[in-house]
């Protein structure tokens, strides 16, 4: 009889544990809050939400440095909050608020923030990924080592321009991680309803870039995917491709009834895989934190949603004159 | 019997070459697809072949002959065994030898006319007593580009050809050599692709110079133009910009068809975030390019491969720029005002002449930038003349013609004495077949018709 694999104990300390609990717990409070605001009429439009992704971002911006740059779709809500911008401004662009990133302007799919080096928040599918090629082009031309994380879906992946930049990308070994969130539904149409392709990363293969696939709900898993990634790409042997194996517990806008897909399969997910649950319970089994030690983080976390949310609703719309301003520079 | 060997036409726009060099001397004995000479355009040289066995008689041509036209016979050729005939027979009278053209499948090259006469300057662009130096558009596209390559290290160019080929209609020759490939960066085909990330480059602090090899390839990229380029600035609230030039050839060149000849200036100029550009001039290209590539907002800049064989006189000057929005008055006239902007430009100054013979004087205006439009020239003349006729190559459906006339309807409407009409191209996707393609643009006869309609004469 083979011996009980023992559980496995990470090489992680208390400290970034926290910090990928605060993180995360972070992204899917705001999250459920913006919900809400969307039900009470605060928030129109289109709003994609990133709950059940959580690790993703989290764990690929523990490898990021000072100076890295990301991009993304319009499922942006998550990727601006890991990347250090202040909920408030996100929540308010949301609101369609003077005080919002964009000043109202781009809304959920379109913010952007040049000092944290976060260049959006597309809303065209798959449009995002020649743009964050064209970064890191623009990081390699200019000679310093930052590296560029490039997110799409599965659904972009069936685009052609993202092979149009895989290709140069390889040809030119552009700093760039594409990192594929194959939350396994483009909107209603699930990955085997839209490819005969096992997997997504492997079609980096035919352009000769490299990749793996990863545990998208263990962040500790992303974490040291990202770092061998950018270790790759500064070593100027980029690019590198990461598919991300994850799962969205809501529908793909508002809007969604999710009919593709059955309630049992997202229960599943939650309560087998959930990565805000996985760290929960590494903090408690290591004895890095009691119950008592989460719920008081809990409560920060619910203040800080809280006070965007107020935030959000409080700022003014932005002045009339904002209609003619930034068109051009 | 010897056939004549005629000047080929290396190109759907070629006109006439210089004759740079034989390879063959009278009495040779020639193989089908051997060389015989090599023909210079103003672009390349290209070899030429003989497609049949024979013995070359009389070299009608020496070398070094520049403005060769097309169809000239420059040789005789006598079948294997025949012998050359003495006199040369008269050109057209004997059957032209079928010549094949080896080199690289070429796009078309202009011919040199002579430079277009130095406009009655109403509007100076450069001082009085600037020294000028007559050069092609393309000279002058060359010119702007190294410029401002020289000057900012973070301007590059990136297209299909820009490098090793110098250039698919040789904008930027040269240029490769001068900056090396790290800024003179040749793409796959892949419009959508390098667009993209160009785009993105731009937002991450370059100046890029992205070459469509034509307009037309634009289509396949046009979502990262409009969706990523042109609205990025106000969908950030103002935090990134995208200084990025898309520049190429665009409209009819010639005989390559409905999908290689269409005008996309108004369809750029629709678009708000974008700033688009279409000289006629050299001076024009030179000195808007310089500022397109200095302006922080994506620009549209809309060459003519008809024009860019064609030489104006364009200023000695350290640093020349044009600014955008500013129209030019090429002719000053008092009875009607002529509209229009890039190659139709052309049309515009051929038909004032002819109107001039006819007693009637026409103002002609070049836009030169479409979005910004300066309007209050425009709006200046009309309130002079009371008359006015736009002329442009594009479709006449949302033409900038159509949006030139409400301006004027809607801001000088009582100073009108006809509707404004409007010269375009036919509602029709561009034909093949010579005649119905010269019928599908706009000429100068449809311009001075319009012209003498809107004066009632």
């Amino acid at each position: 009889m083979a011996a009980k694999k023992p559980p496995e104990t990470p090489n992680v300390s208390k400290d970034e544990l926290l910090h990928f609990y605060r993180e995360m717990l972070l992204i899917r409070r705001f999250e459920e809050k913006a919900g809400q605001l969307y039900g009470m009429g605060l928030i129109g439009g289109f709003c994609h939400l990133y709950i059940g992704q959580e690790a993703v971002v989290v764990g690929l911006e523990a490898a990021a440095k000072e100076g890295d740059k990301r991009i993304t779709s319009y499922r942006d809500h998550g990727h601006m909050l890991a990347c250090g911008m202040d909920p408030k401004g996100v929540m308010a662009e949301l609101t369609g608020r003077a005080g919002g990133y964009s000043r109202g302007k781009g809304g959920s799919m379109h913010m952007f923030s040049k000092e944290k080096h976060f260049y959006g928040g597309h809303g065209i599918v798959a449009a995002q990924v020649p743009l964050g090629a064209g970064l890191a082009f623009a990081d390699k031309y200019l000679g310093n080592d930052n590296v560029t994380f490039t997110y799409f879906g599965d659904g972009a992946a069936n685009q052609g321009q993202v092979y149009e930049t895989y290709n140069m990308a390889e040809l030119w070994n552009l700093p760039v991680v594409f990192v594929i969130e194959n939350n396994q539904y483009a909107m209603g149409t699930s990955m085997k309803r839209a490819t005969r392709s096992r997997t997504l990363w492997e079609r980096g293969a035919a352009y000769g870039i490299k990749g793996e696939a990863v545990d998208g709900m263990d962040v500790l898993a992303v974490k040291a995917a990202g770092e061998k990634a950018v270790a790759i790409c500064r070593a100027g042997e980029g690019p590198y491709i990461l598919e991300m194996m994850t799962y969205r517990y809501r529908g793909h806008s508002m809007s969604d009834p999710a009919k593709y897909r059955t309630r049992e399969e997202v229960q599943k997910m939650r309560d087998e895989k959930d990565a805000i649950e996985h760290v929960r319970e590494l903090l408690l089994q290591g004895g890095h934190a009691t119950d008592e030690d989460l719920k008081l983080i809990d409560r920060d976390i619910k203040a800080v949603v809280n006070e965007s949310a107020e935030f959000a609703k409080e700022s003014p719309e932005p002045d009339l004159s904002e209609l003619w301003t930034d068109v051009y520079a | 019997m010897a056939t004549q060997v005629l000047m080929p036409a290396l190109s759907p726009t070629m006109e006439e070459g210089t004759l740079a060099r034989w390879l063959v001397k009278e009495g040779d004995s020639v193989k089908s697809g051997q060389i015989l000479a090599e023909i210079e355009t103003d672009k390349a040289t290209m070899e030429f072949e003989a497609a049949d066995d024979g013995v070359i008689g009389r070299l009608l041509v020496a070398e070094g002959t520049a403005g060769v036209k097309v169809n000239t016979p420059i040789a005789e050729m006598a079948g294997e065994g025949g012998a050359a005939s003495a006199p040369p027979a008269p050109a057209g009278a004997a059957a032209g030898t079928t010549l094949a053209v080896s080199g690289p499948l070429s796009g078309p090259v202009a011919a040199v006319p002579a430079p277009v006469k130095a406009p009655q300057a109403a509007f100076p662009d450069w001082p009085a007593g600037t020294p000028t130096k007559t050069m092609t558009v393309r000279e002058a596209l060359r010119e702007a580009l190294a410029e401002e390559m020289r000057s900012n290290d973070r301007v590059f160019l990136m297209g299909e050809e820009v490098g090793e080929y110098q250039g698919a209609y040789k904008i930027s020759q040269g240029l490769l050599d001068e900056f090396g490939p790290k800024r003179v960066i040749d793409t796959p085909i892949t419009e959508h692709g390098f667009t993209g990330l160009a785009v993105g480059a731009a937002f991450g602090g370059l100046n890029p110079v992205l070459e469509f090899m034509t307009f037309n390839f634009s289509m396949q990229a046009i979502d990262q133009i409009i969706n990523s380029a042109a609205k990025t600035l106000y969908m950030s609230g103002g935090q990134m910009g995208c200084p990025i030039v898309f520049r190429g050839p665009n409209g009819a060149a010639a005989r390559v068809g409905a999908q290689h000849s269409q005008d996309y200036a108004a369809w750029y100029a629709q678009i708000p975030g974008l700033k688009v550009a279409m000289p006629y001039s050299a001076a024009d290209a030179k000195g808007l390019l310089k500022a397109a590539i200095r302006d922080p907002n994506p620009v549209i800049f809309l060459e003519n491969e008809i024009l860019y064989g064609r030489s104006f006189e364009v200023p000695v000057l350290a640093d020349f720029t044009i600014p955008f929005g500013k129209a030019r008055v090429w002719r000053e006239g008092t009875d009607v005002t002529i509209v229009s902007f890039g190659i139709g430009m052309t049309y515009a100054l051929e038909a004032a002449e002819q109107l001039a013979k006819d007693g009637l004087s026409a103002e002609v205006i070049d836009l030169r930038t479409l979005r910004p439009i300066d309007y209050d020239t425009v709006l200046a003349s009309v309130q002079k003349t009371n008359r006015c006729v736009t002329v442009e190559e594009g479709w006449p459906v949302g033409a900038i013609g159509n949006h030139l006339s409400a301006t004027i309807m809607t801001r000088a409407f009582d100073y009108l004495d006809a509707p404004v009409l409007n010269c375009t191209g036919k509602d029709v996707p561009m034909p093949y077949a010579a005649n119905l393609e010269k019928l599908a643009l706009v000429t100068t006869a449809e311009v001075v018709e319009a012209v003498k309609s809107v004066c009632y004469r």
